[in-house]
Order: structure tokens, then C-alpha cells, then sequence
């Protein structure tokens, strides 16, 4: 409505100020930061330049980024396997436990993950307690060493994000019209052909939301690899932890974020294009 | 004399250049019960807002009681609005809705009790004041929504069809109960609605509106029976148009015109010159049927098969193909003892109607 | 018909297990009258009697729900009032602050925490509760937006405009007819922040100071140090907390569903 009132003026600049504040600023600032210079007695120094964008045409800093990418890949794409059935399953289900069984879910994904992690370390590590549940069954004969390897790295990423693929991926199977599923088995398709055809291209926004949900962190979280990687394991995330906090080099630091955050947002942009045509989005 | 309470003067409303309302002149006299009569899209939603304030016109001035109410805002203007869904606070008791009004106002606490109490006696809803909108029926409801706008004492009561989310039954009982109520409360009542059974039954008046523009304003007799234009003929009831030309115009309103080849008099308070064409409206319940053993004068009749016999309950409607394939309907009351109405598919039958029945229209195209 | 659902509820199982399976151990193994060994040694509260003597951790235990309550509570007054106002005002940039909110959930916590540690520098702000409280309410505002939103959106949107009718400005609809109604999200929004902020690590690790030790940066470092019983203890008190914390915001969003 037309009508000013001091309550609006009042929410309007608050969230406005907040806004400017603490997400346009620092994001502006990092930006800017990522062009400066460096030196040893100050963190910044105001000599911009394209020097920290030309240092990143770096051997090993090309495969950290492509190991990260890797790990972050194969990570997802476990969780996908492993979270889209799981989540189907739930969806469709009509029963009263269900609301539960989704309680169920959310718990472990609200505790800490630091926690979560270091759960890991316990089952994973050599004298763990896989290791000694195949070696009982005979499986294996000595015990596995994947702790501080990036298998472990990859394990507790789907540990942790394997929720953040199965939400997404569940109210959008739930929003699935049931009777065109129906339809098509009327007209002959057996079930992988359905699937195949109807239900995969339908639930796509909810792979692609999970999917990212899942990547981004992936990239990203430094303690996971930190923890469970051991010293070796220098994955995106441990790299900028690494330039802002014991390097110092913030310039540096900013420039990966800068990339970073170009290369997410290119993949945001992915996914609201696919999902351009659902009207319903996530949450607005 | 009654005055006006709401008058419109040349109002248009124009949305993102998209002309919604045209050219609106409306009067609304106190005490009436006036409806808003149109298909969806027509505007007439618009036009209540415009009056509500929740929206201003583009051009044009809008008064209430002689006052121009440009640029006043809702709850200064003496009208409430009755919602489609009817807007109830959820959280709070039917006693708590109505009296939310009030406490707005700062209306002392002791006058509040009393005036709601007023309303929920004359609303019937006494027993219920405690219970929240949840523990309401949807009539219930209604009357609590009705309650809340009309405890204010507004000079005008909207009502944004109101009705349309009701079942069959209730609806007609509350149609009954709204015309009681608005009686009662003696406030004027705009109501606005696409069901023109709806309308023909509760208004005093009725607008007909079509795309933005209003196509005539008259009692329900006025627009069944005299409609001005051939939308207003074709939205209220059933009817049939014939194409024809005039013959010669007597005094007394008396015309000659030819319709498919017969000359036939017939009755008109317009003005035509011979020669014009024009559109002749014949309702399906004033035309008559004859079996062709029934009748013998057949010389002003028409002939024509009947394609389709549809047995309604109350009536049977026939769907009888004339001369040139003209498709008209009729309907005749049934009545079980009478022989005459067992008609056949693809029977001969002889069509007519009283002369001075039909309604004239200048031809439209 | 049998057979799927059978194969469904063992794959629903196996899922399960993973998740639950390293938590059950670490809570056993809080008994566990061990240092090292991982085979039973039989029940002690031994390592939770170390846990409670630990006077650092206690600080930093306290620290971190200081920190949690208050910017729980900062977050879900700025993530009411720009809920409320993005669901019923039409204003100039409405569409911008909707994909900011996006925008700023998806961002990974690592650039949020750096930029926000430039920004603090820049402003010659020094780090420790306030730089944390800055931060931590920053990153919970937008989570209670979505929170509060989603719970806007189920109302009829009728009922301003009749509130507006029967003469309610702004002020008198918010506390008389929005409030009530939101509460529940109000504190489901409220609940998330205080969680999200209890277990936050990245972002905390930008921006704390040496002053204000909080819980998760504590164990971290005690995480990264080798393995202690202790932990087992601690983890197993933390999740215990948060499992009630969840219980109890979802009856309070089932009530009022």
C-alpha cells in the first residue's frame, strides 16, 4: 500500500543497514582486497594489481583446486546415489511414521559436525572398528589404513552433507503428481522406463538444489579434511584457511575466495535456469 | 428522498496500461442492496476496491456522502469490506473479530462489549461468541465476518462474493438470510457476484458489467426483461436472438418486422426506422411449442423439429431446429397430467410466442 | 507388494545405521573404562567427572550459549522484521534483498568468514565477542527469514488488508494479528539460530579472539590434538543437548500446524 508508516521506515532501514553492512561490504571488500598487494609487516597493502590472479596460474594451486573439485564430485555424487532412493522411499510414504522418520534424519544433520567427524575417526582409523568387524568376518586380513587418506576425506563429506541431498530431494518428490506416474504405466512404460523418463526429469531441480547443497560445503569445509586428512590431505577450504590465518596473506586468500565464489555462483546460475519453469522454488 | 452514499463520476482504472475499468458513472442509494453483476475479469472486484480504498482510480472522482474521498484510506472512508474467505483473525474468538474494529477506534471497553453483543443477536451467533474461526462452520463464519464489518456502523457494506465457496444448499439458504440481515441492519449493501441467479434473487438493483464498462443498471426485472444490450440478454438467463428487419413502425409501439421470412408484429418502446435490422430476444420460457395435431391457425407460426427433448425436473427444455437451421430453445413447465408435452425426437411441431414478449435490439455485430 | 516394502525398510535401515552408528559409539565409548583400547573395560563415569572438573571447558561452554542466546535473539528480531516486510511491503529493491537472502544461504561459510574478518580489520574492530556476535547473527538472519517466510506464506493474505479495513496501522497489525500467529516459527527460527550458532566452526575460527574461547573452536583443537575420552564424554553431553533442542522446536511448530 501507498501509505508510509514510521513501523515500516523503521523495519525497511534497519534491514537495509544490516544488509549493506555485513553482506554488501565485506563481499565488496574481498573483492577489493584480492586485487591488492602484500608484504610482510601488513596484511594489506594498497597497491592493486593483477599480481594475485597471475600467481593462481600456479601448478600446485591448479591441483589443489582440481583435487578439491574431484573430491567434492565424487563426494556428491555419492551422496546422490546413496540419498535419492532414501529420500524416494520416504516421500511416497503414506504412513503416520513418517513425519518421524524424517525427525529421524534431521537430528544428525543439527548436531555438530566437528563432533560427527571425530565419531569417524574411531570406525575408520586402523585399530578402528571396521577394520576389526571385516577382519572378523574375514574379509580383509590386516586393517585398513584409510584414515588420513582422501578416501576418509570423502567418507566424512558424505557423512555429513548426506542429509543436505535428501531434504531437497524429498519435498520435490513429494510434490511429484502421483497420477503421472499412474499415466504412464497406463500407457506401457514399464518401471525403468517411468523412471527413467517421467520421474528423474521431474525431480531434477531437487537433484540440482541437493547437488549443490552438497558441492558447495564440499569444496569448501577445511576441518573435515583437516580431521580426517591428516596434514597431506590440502583441499580449497584449508588453502584460503591457510592464506588468511597463518600466511597472512590476505590479498592472496581473497583471490581464491574471488574465484570461488565466481565458480559457485556460475553453478547457482545453473540451477535456477533448470529450474526456471517450476513455479515453486525451495522456499520464495 | 433517499440519497446517494457512494457515487462514481467518470472513474477509469488502468493497471501496468492495461485498462480494467472504463468510464464508470454509478449511483448508490442508501439503504439499497445493490449487486455487481458479471462474468470473471469484468472489473467488477476492481470497482468494489476502488470504493473500499484499497485502490485508487486512475481518473474520475469517487464520493461518499457528497464527500470526495480521493487519497483516504480504507479505514477512513465508513465502508468495510466482507472478504471472499472472509479474513478472519484465526487466533482470536468470533467475540474477539468482531470486536477488533472497535478497539481500533479506542471505543471505551464497556460500549464494546455491548455493541458486539448487539450484532451477534442479530447475526444469530449469541452461543458462539467464545469460539475461534476454526470451531465455525462456513456460515457461521460468514456471519461472523458480516458481524465484524457491520458492528462499526459503516455507511456501506462490500461484500466480495461471499457466497461462492459455499455448497448448493447453504448457499441458498444464506442468500435468503443476507437479504434478512441487510434488512435488518438497514445498511446499504454493495454485493458483488458472477451468479446471476444470485443476483436476479437477493438485489434491489442490479449492474451488469462486461470488460470494464457497465452494459445497464436496473431492477432484476428490468435486466431480465428489458435488457439494453445483446451481453446483458445473453448473461442473465437463457435466450434466443433472432436476426431481423423492420417492416414499418406504428404508433403505440407497435413494429412489422420480418423474422426468417415471416412478417410478424411485435412490440417496442425504442424507436426504429423501416428497413433497419435489428436483433430480436425471445426467451426460452415465453416461447410456445404446438404438436402439429394441436394447432390449426399456424399462419403467425413457425415451423420447425425438435432435435433434443431434455427432461429437468420442473421443466422440459426442447431444442427445436426451424427454418434456414435456426436452433432455438424452449421451456415449458411439465406438468404429469398433460399429454401434450410428451414430445418426440424429430417430430414436426409449430413454434410461437405472444407478440409484445420479445425485446428489440438495434443489431449489434 | 511385501518384498518392496521390505527391501524399502532395509534400505531406510542401512541409511540409518550410518548415521547413527558412529554417535551410539562415541556415547558408549564415554563408559568405557579405557584410555586406548577399544575393547570394553568395563562402565565409569570417569570421563565425565573429568569433563565437569574441566574449568576451561566450562568457559568456554558458557561463552558459547552466551554467545548462542544472544545472537539468536538479535537474528530473529531483524529476521522477523525483514520477513514480515519482504512478505508485505512492495518496495524498490525487494527483488534484490529476495536474492540476497539466496544467495547468502548458499555461500559458503569460508568466504563469509574471511570477509567478515577483512570487514571487522577494516573497521578497526577488535576480535572477540562482538566481532563473534556480528558475525554469528550475519550468518543466522537469513535462515530465519526462510524460517519465518515459509509460515508467512500459509496465511491468507486477506486478513491484513481486513485488519487495515477495520482501521489497524501498521504497528497494531504487527503486534495484534502477526505476532501471535508466527510465534511458533518465531521460535523455530529462533531455535535454528541457536543451534547453528552453538556448532558454527568456520566462521568463528575467522573471527574469534584470543579472549573469548568458544566451545566448538575448543574442540577442535582438543579434536585435532589426538583422541581423549573426554571428548567421548563431552560429544556425547552435546548431542544429547541438541537432540532435546530439536524435540522441543518441533512440538512447538507442531502445535500451532
Amino acid at each position: 500500500m501507498r501509505h508510509d508508516s514510521r513501523f515500516k521506515a523503521f523495519s525497511l532501514s534497519l534491514i537495509w543497514l544490516w544488509m549493506f553492512l555485513f553482506a554488501l561490504l565485506p563481499f565488496c571488500l574481498v573483492i577489493m582486497a584480492s586485487f591488492m598487494g602484500h608484504s610482510e609487516s601488513t596484511l594489506i597493502e594498497m597497491q592493486p594489481s593483477l599480481a594475485n590472479y597471475k600467481q593462481l596460474n600456479n601448478a600446485i594451486y591448479i591441483r589443489i583446486f582440481e583435487k578439491s573439485f574431484l573430491i567434492a564430485g565424487i563426494s556428491t555424487l555419492i551422496c546422490l546415489l546413496l540419498g535419492y532412493p532414501f529420500a524416494y522411499i520416504i516421500a511416497r510414504m503414506q504412513s503416520r511414521w513418517k513425519s518421524f522418520l524424517l525427525l529421524l534424519v534431521i537430528i544428525p544433520f543439527w548436531t555438530s559436525s566437528l563432533i560427527r567427524s571425530y565419531a569417524l575417526i574411531a570406525i575408520i582409523k586402523a585399530k578402528g572398528i571396521l577394520s576389526s568387524i571385516l577382519i572378523s568376518f574375514g574379509l580383509i586380513d590386516h586393517p585398513l589404513s584409510i584414515l588420513f587418506t582422501n578416501y576418509a576425506v570423502m567418507i566424512g563429506l558424505v557423512y555429513n552433507l548426506l542429509p543436505f541431498m535428501i531434504l531437497p530431494i524429498m519435498t520435490n518428490v513429494e510434490r511429484l503428481d502421483e497420477r503421472l506416474i499412474d499415466a504412464a504405466r497406463d500407457l506401457g512404460a514399464n518401471r525403468f522406463t517411468t523412471f527413467r523418463k517421467i520421474i528423474i526429469p521431474l525431480t531434477m531441480p531437487g537433484i540440482i538444489a541437493g547437488s549443490i547443497l552438497v558441492f558447495l560445503p564440499a569444496m569448501t569445509i577445511f576441518y573435515i579434511p583437516d580431521i580426517l586428512g591428516g596434514a597431506k590431505s590440502i583441499l580449497l577450504g584449508n588453502l584460503i584457511q591457510n592464506q588468511f590465518l597463518i600466511a597472512q596473506n590476505w590479498p592472496m586468500g581473497s583471490a581464491f575466495s574471488t574465484v570461488l565464489t565466481i565458480v559457485l555462483a556460475t553453478l547457482i546460475l545453473v540451477y535456477l535456469w533448470v529450474s526456471r519453469g517450476s513455479k515453486k522454488r525451495e522456499w520464495i | 428522498m433517499a440519497k446517494n452514499v457512494v457515487e462514481l463520476r467518470g472513474v477509469y482504472k488502468s493497471i501496468h496500461d492495461h485498462e480494467i475499468l472504463h468510464d464508470i458513472n454509478l449511483e448508490v442509494r442508501e439503504g439499497e442492496f445493490l449487486t455487481l453483476l458479471g462474468p470473471s475479469g469484468c472489473g467488477k472486484t476492481t470497482l468494489l476496491r476502488l470504493i473500499s480504498g484499497f485502490e485508487d482510480p486512475t481518473r474520475g472522482t469517487i464520493f461518499i456522502d457528497d464527500k470526495d474521498v480521493s487519497g483516504l484510506p480504507p479505514h477512513q472512508r465508513h465502508v468495510h469490506t466482507v472478504f471472499q474467505s472472509y479474513a478472519l483473525f484465526p487466533h482470536m474468538t468470533a467475540f474477539e473479530n468482531i470486536a477488533f474494529g472497535l478497539r481500533c477506534q479506542k471505543v471505551p471497553s464497556s460500549e464494546i462489549s455491548e455493541r458486539v453483543v448487539d450484532v451477534l443477536k442479530m447475526v444469530k451467533l449469541e452461543k458462539y461468541a467464545e469460539r475461534k474461526p476454526s470451531q465455525l462452520s462456513g456460515g457461521q463464519q460468514q456471519r461472523v465476518a458480516i458481524a465484524r464489518a457491520a458492528v462499526n456502523r459503516p455507511r456501506v457494506l462490500l461484500l466480495d462474493e461471499p457466497l461462492s465457496s459455499l455448497d448448493y444448499r447453504l448457499r441458498k439458504t444464506m442468500q435468503i438470510e443476507l437479504k434478512q440481515l441487510q434488512r435488518t441492519l438497514g445498511i446499504t449493501f454493495i454485493f458483488v457476484t458472477h451468479d446471476q441467479e444470485e443476483a436476479l434473487s437477493m438485489s434491489d438493483r442490479v449492474v451488469v458489467m462486461q470488460e470494464g464498462c457497465i452494459e445497464q443498471i436496473g431492477t432484476p426485472r428490468q435486466v431480465y426483461e428489458e435488457p439494453s444490450t445483446l451481453n446483458v440478454a445473453t448473461f442473465i438467463g437463457e435466450v434466443n436472438i433472432f436476426e431481423g428487419d423492420i417492416i414499418s413502425v406504428n404508433g403505440n409501439n407497435q413494429v412489422m418486422l420480418t423474422i426468417l421470412n415471416k412478417a410478424r408484429a411485435a412490440k417496442s418502446t425504442r424507436s426504429f426506422s423501416p428497413g433497419e435490422k435489428v436483433h430480436v430476444l425471445v426467451r426460452p420460457e415465453d416461447v410456445r411449442v404446438w404438436n402439429t395435431h394441436e394447432v390449426s391457425d399456424t399462419a403467425d407460426m413457425f415451423t420447425g423439429t425438435v432435435e433434443e427433448v431434455i427432461y429437468k425436473g420442473t421443466t422440459v427444455d426442447l431444442i427445436v431446429r426451424l427454418a434456414n437451421n435456426k436452433i432455438i430453445a424452449a421451456t415449458e413447465f411439465f406438468d404429469e397430467d398433460d399429454d401434450r408435452l410428451e414430445y418426440k425426437m424429430g417430430a414436426q411441431v409449430w413454434v410461437n410466442w405472444t407478440p409484445g414478449w420479445e425485446v428489440i435490439l438495434p443489431h449489434e455485430t | 507388494m511385501k518384498l518392496k516394502a521390505l527391501q524399502n525398510f532395509s534400505y531406510l535401515g542401512l541409511i540409518y545405521l550410518f548415521f547413527y552408528i558412529p554417535i551410539i559409539i562415541l556415547i558408549v565409548y564415554s563408559f568405557n573404562n579405557t584410555q586406548y583400547s577399544l575393547l570394553w573395560h568395563g562402565f565409569t563415569w570417569r570421563w565425565y567427572a573429568e569433563l565437569f572438573s574441566d574449568s576451561d571447558l566450562w568457559i568456554s561452554t558458557w561463552h558459547s550459549f552466551f554467545l548462542g542466546i544472544a545472537s539468536a535473539t538479535a537474528s530473529a528480531f531483524v529476521g522477523l522484521l525483514a520477513a514480515v516486510s519482504l512478505y508485505r511491503y512492495r518496495f524498490t529493491g525487494r527483488s534484490f534483498l529476495n536474492g540476497l537472502v539466496f544467495i547468502l544461504i548458499l555461500s559458503p561459510e569460508i568466504v563469509t568468514g574471511a570477509s567478515l574478518l577483512i570487514l571487522f580489520t577494516f573497521l578497526h574492530l577488535e576480535l572477540g565477542f562482538i566481532s563473534l556476535l556480528l558475525a554469528h547473527v550475519s550468518f543466522c538472519i537469513p535462515f530465519v527469514i526462510v524460517t519465518i517466510y515459509s509460515r508467512l506464506v500459509s496465511f491468507d493474505k486477506n486478513i491484513f488488508e481486513a485488519a487495515k479495513d477495520l482501521g489497524a496501522n501498521d504497528y497494531v497489525i504487527f503486534i495484534r494479528i502477526i505476532l501471535p500467529l508466527l510465534w511458533p516459527a518465531i521460535f523455530a527460527g529462533w531455535l535454528l539460530s541457536f543451534t547453528l550458532s552453538l556448532d558454527d566452526v568456520i566462521i568463528s575460527y575467522f573471527v574469534a579472539g584470543p579472549e573469548f574461547q568458544i566451545l566448538p573452536l575448543q574442540i577442535y583443537s582438543m579434536v585435532r590434538s589426538g583422541i581423549k575420552p573426554e571428548i567421548n564424554a563431552l560429544c556425547s553431553v552435546l548431542f544429547c543437548l541438541t537432540l532435546t533442542l530439536i524435540v522441543l522446536s518441533q512440538l512447538a511448530l507442531r502445535k500451532k500446524a
